[in-house]
């Protein structure tokens, strides 16, 4: 029987065998939407018109026997900054209040063409800049493990809305962790890209060389199949790597890792990091040993600089991309009294349409690119990247994957680090080296942690154009696990089950 | 007493740099597919690219990037292996992202030259002007600001945005310092703006043309004491439109800055504006507050990496030089200097060149286009080439000289085909210009002619052969103005027995 607790493998399989339509699926998640979402905040926007007409298109293809893609029909919530041609998108930024795209990211396209449907838009931090969700305009998401806690973020609406039951499937984007981090402390599985995996196009830039759209599901499985609809060669990104897709649902399907070299990343364990999350992460090392893969220990020294250099590159890209935002062609506009000139206008609504972080990563990024200052920091913030790739490359010299917790806690209280900026960074440690290099990484969950019986996300990183082999070592890890719980994780979240 | 150009040249030696804008012919934009064409409805040709829209990414246009590597291979550039975009970043309204992608310490060309000829006291001298970069970027939209005094955004009512221009490729091409002009620093300035348009123009990358603002030149002048060996402070003088400006706005310069250093003042850094009318300059802005552009590599664009058998490829088809090329014209068609310059600043060597080619002989094929068809191409305000083609003209050229055609008739034939009338064979047959030469109907017409002056008639029979012009004058009447009018003198003296 299939129902929304079901993956979407399970989904695809039960919409190909006629036992359920599309439009049922899709009907079936809005009243659990209609049922939760208050609580969870997971949407900003819900197309249920243009949601079950899409489910009814892809019910009458598969009808008249047209042949579809394995996730046609399948749901899916897309994270607030991809466009969708006539569907509000607003980063969860004020800024961009009412403005409705015309045209549809390279994703939302492929998703399009895929038959997938689209229930909605998500939650996210403001133009994603945040690890809780707390900085976006529109209120903060909550965690369906703990509605008092953070779902993380930046995408924490799309791991939530996966966690609750609202999608089997989202869309997130990544650029120090967005993806992963949220999906570790929701207990679901994020995946970050190959750099140039997936198409940016239409992805509305936080910092144009570090993001990346990637999938976030309940299941290895599920975010593969998701990934092979999305990943590809684009002619309108330039920065899209024109190389055939990794087999990535494959890779998933092999459940074999004998042989294979883990390689544990000495720098991301220990201080810092959680006693239960570092207990569950070597759960997680048990089971891949158990599987006859072999562990590594590695030395990636660079990482300790990745924050720092992170925070002057992402801040100095943002700075720019951010700048279109002046209120001239779409979005708000404050203080055009025919009075105030065009520059006073810009200023008045970037004050008021910009939330504090977003205000603090721009003067960040501006001071960084400032001439007499650029050298000693984004040039030198460069200068580390090309130290992380270099440890990254001699890391996979010695083996297949690296591993580490995906993030150093489990989901924290909201509002605990709201005004502590440093801490809040801190959350990304582990995640941000992966974007930095341009290299793939994944997040699944690896148990709950004895002190807080939270979830925990264990991180596989591969190189790049090898996300194939982080879906082999996820896949393997997560069924071992899964036979040693005997239920998937979600089943064990109070919240989830009563409702 | 203020110092005149002379005085301030005899004190102050001259140092130049000239930046000049391109706008490239390319069919779409730098960065997306929208049209370039010039002059359709505002925001009619743009995209989520060129507007900038959140989420839009650029892709560069590989036409673009050949044609900036074509102009560096014309002016000696070396093209570099590796060359990055990058974002200069400030804020204005018709700028879609608030940066505009350009190129900033990796240009596609660095380090050329070119070599101009001016004519000075001692006759027609060479200087090599050092060109320092050429590198490619993005131009802006176009603001108008309704309501102000001054038509600038400060004191206007609203302003107008049109972002067709947004996106255009431009190409900027930039010298390095030009020193040792002396006193020529104006004719130097003009002719190394003069040979550079003819460069581009051969290389078909741009339509070059000052008045429309696709070449527009910026004008950095800075003066010393002469033997002082010092750099002075600079201007820099914006979008100076013409050739006679560049030259004007140089003039104007020396003898403000001059001035401005006899009375004790110093020269501030800054921009200026070429004022057309009175051949000064106003200030802009203030370079001393320098906007700091925050320059840093494009991150949405990956290198431009060109490979060395394409730019080989590319110096292949290079064009004769435009100078060379000129004196060789020049030479075989035997044209006075002042007339050959005619011709290049109307833009008429290449349809001169090729009406040549289809067998027209060199100066009718020079006074038909300088002349006839100039006039119509002033009347109707459009480039003379766009009205007919070299062919064309040929074929009417070639039947004046077998008499088929009389000049008066010719001017109505060219007359027809700029009309639309189709071509010249056409128009002939539609409107019947044939010449009569025909000797039969001819004497008909003398015979005709006689019987209505026999006094005239008489005259000329008896010597006096000036008066056989009134009846020539009533033959010529008499068809329509398509007779052969020497034809016409000789059947009539032949006829009146004045014949050899």
């Amino acid at each position: 029987m299939t129902s929304i607790r079901s993956t979407a493998a399970q989904m695809a399989e039960a919409l190909s065998a006629g036992t359920i339509t599309s439009v049922e699926l899709t009907q079936a998640h809005y009243e659990r939407i209609g049922e939760v979402d208050s609580e969870v905040h997971a949407f900003l926007y819900l197309d249920k018109e243009g949601a079950l007409a899409q489910a009814a298109q892809s019910d009458a293809k598969r009808n008249s026997g047209e042949i579809q893609s394995p996730l046609a029909g399948v749901p899916l919530a897309l994270k607030d900054l991809l466009t969708q041609k006539g569907i509000p998108t607003t980063c969860g930024s004020k800024i961009l209040e009412g403005w409705r795209p015309p045209y549809d990211s390279t994703v939302v396209a492929k998703l399009k063409a895929a038959g997938v449907v689209i229930l909605g838009k998500t939650n996210m931090d403001e133009f994603a800049m945040g690890s809780s969700t707390e900085n976006s305009a529109y209120g903060p998401t909550h965690n369906p493990w703990d509605l008092t806690r953070i779902p993380g973020g930046s995408g924490g609406g799309s791991a939530a809305a996966v966690a609750a039951f609202e999608a089997p499937l989202a869309i997130g984007s990544d650029t120090g962790g967005s993806i992963r981090q949220p999906a570790a402390v929701t207990g679901t599985v994020g995946v970050k890209p190959t750099y140039g995996g997936v198409s940016r196009f239409g992805l509305i830039a936080f910092s144009s060389s570090l993001d990346q759209a990637g999938p976030c599901a309940r299941t290895v499985l599920d975010a593969a199949m998701l990934h092979e609809v999305i990943a590809g060669h684009d002619e309108k990104d330039s920065t899209s790597i024109n190389a055939p897709v990794p087999q990535v649902v494959k890779a998933a399907k092999k459940l074999d890792v004998k042989g294979m070299k883990i390689g544990v990343v000495k720098e991301l364990q220990g201080e810092g990091f959680q006693a239960g999350v570092l207990e569950r992460f070597h759960d997680g090392l048990d089971a891949l040993v158990s599987c006859g893969a072999e562990l590594v220990e590695v030395s990636c020294p660079a990482f300790d600089y990745a924050l720092a250099a992170y925070y002057l590159i992402a801040p100095s890209e943002c700075s720019s991309n951010l700048a279109r935002f002046d209120s001239m062609r779409y979005g708000i506009r404050i203080g055009d009294d025919g009075v105030r000139g065009a520059e006073e206008v810009m200023k008045l609504t970037r004050h008021e349409g910009f939330g504090p972080e977003v205000k603090r990563r721009i003067i960040l990024g501006t001071y960084a690119l400032s001439s007499g200052y650029y050298d000693a920091y984004y040039g030198s913030a460069q200068k580390v990247r090309t130290l992380l790739m270099r440890d990254f490359n001699a890391a996979f010299a010695k083996a297949d994957v690296l591993v580490s917790p995906t993030a150093p806690t489990t989901a924290f209280k909201i509002g605990e680090n709201v005004d502590d900026p440093l801490a809040m960074y801190l959350n990304d440690i582990a995640t941000i080296p992966v974007n930095m290099a341009g290299i793939g990484g994944m997040s699944l969950p690896c148990g709950l942690a004895p002190e807080d019986g939270l979830p925990v996300g264990f991180q596989i990183m591969a190189p790049a154009m090898r996300d194939d082999l982080m879906y082999q070592v996820g896949g393997a890890l997560e069924a071992t696990l899964l036979a040693k719980w005997g239920a998937p994780i979600l089943d064990s979240a109070p919240l989830l089950a009563a409702k | 007493m203020a110092l005149n150009y002379d005085q301030a040249v005899a004190k102050y030696d001259p140092t130049l740099g000239l930046e000049v804008h391109v706008e490239l012919n390319t069919n779409s934009k730098m960065f997306c597919g929208c049209s370039t064409e010039f002059g359709a409805e505002p925001n009619t040709q743009t995209c989520p690219v060129c507007l900038g829209l959140p989420g839009a990414l650029p892709v560069v246009n590989g036409k673009a990037i050949e044609s900036s590597i074509l102009i560096g291979l014309a002016l000696n550039c070396s093209i570099a292996p590796f060359s990055r975009f990058a974002r200069k970043n400030y804020f204005y309204p018709d700028m879609p992202k608030n940066f505009q992608t350009s190129q900033y310490d990796e240009p596609i060309c660095v380090n050329g030259y070119l070599d101009v000829e001016i004519e000075t006291e001692d006759g027609p001298k060479q200087f090599r002007v050092e060109i320092e970069r050429v590198h490619m970027e993005e131009d802006t939209g176009k603001s108008l600001h309704v309501g102000g005094a001054t038509g600038r955004i400060h004191g206007a009512e609203y302003s107008l945005l049109d972002y067709n221009r947004a996106g255009i490729p431009l190409v900027e091409i930039v010298t390095k310092i030009v020193g040792g002009t002396g006193k020529y620093a104006p004719e130097v300035a003009r002719a190394y703006v003069t040979e550079l348009r003819d460069i581009l123009r051969s290389l078909g990358v741009s339509d070059v043309k000052m008045e429309q603002g696709s070449m527009r030149c910026d004008v950095n002048l800075s003066l010393a004491p002469i033997g002082s060996g010092s750099l002075g402070t600079r201007s820099e003088t914006k979008n100076v439109n013409s050739l006679r400006s560049v030259e004007r706005a140089v003039i104007g310069e020396v003898i403000r800055q001059a001035n401005r250093l006899e009375a004790g003042e110093r020269i501030v850094q800054e921009t200026r504006h070429f004022l057309e009318e009175s051949g000064q300059t106003r200030p802009g802005r203030s370079k001393e507050q320098a906007e700091d552009y925050r320059y840093f590599p494009e991150p949405d664009l990956v290198p431009v990496v060109p490979d060395s058998a394409w730019i080989e490829e590319l110096r292949a088809t290079l064009p004769e030089k435009p100078s060379n090329r000129r004196k060789r014209l020049q030479i075989e068609w035997s044209v006075p200097d002042k007339e050959m310059s005619s011709l290049v600043n109307a833009g008429l060597l290449d349809v001169v060149e090729e009406t040549i080619k289809l067998g027209a002989e060199p100066t009718r094929a020079r006074s038909w286009w300088l002349g006839e068809i100039s006039r119509l191409a002033n009347e109707r305000e459009v480039d003379p080439t766009s009205l007919i083609t070299p062919g064309q003209v040929a074929v009417v050229i070639s039947l004046i000289e077998s008499g088929e055609l009389t000049d008066k008739l010719a001017r109505q034939v060219v007359e027809g085909v700029v009309a639309g009338e189709g071509t010249p064979a056409d128009v002939i047959t539609k409107r019947g210009l044939k010449v009569v030469s025909d000797d039969g109907a001819l004497m008909t017409a003398i015979e005709a002619a006689i019987a209505a002056q026999p006094d005239t008639a008489l005259r000329v029979r008896g010597g006096n052969i000036p008066a056989a012009g009134a009846l020539i004058g009533a033959v010529m009447k008499a068809t329509g103005g398509q007779a052969d009018a020497a034809k016409v003198r000789e059947l009539l003296l032949k006829h009146l027995g004045q014949g050899e």
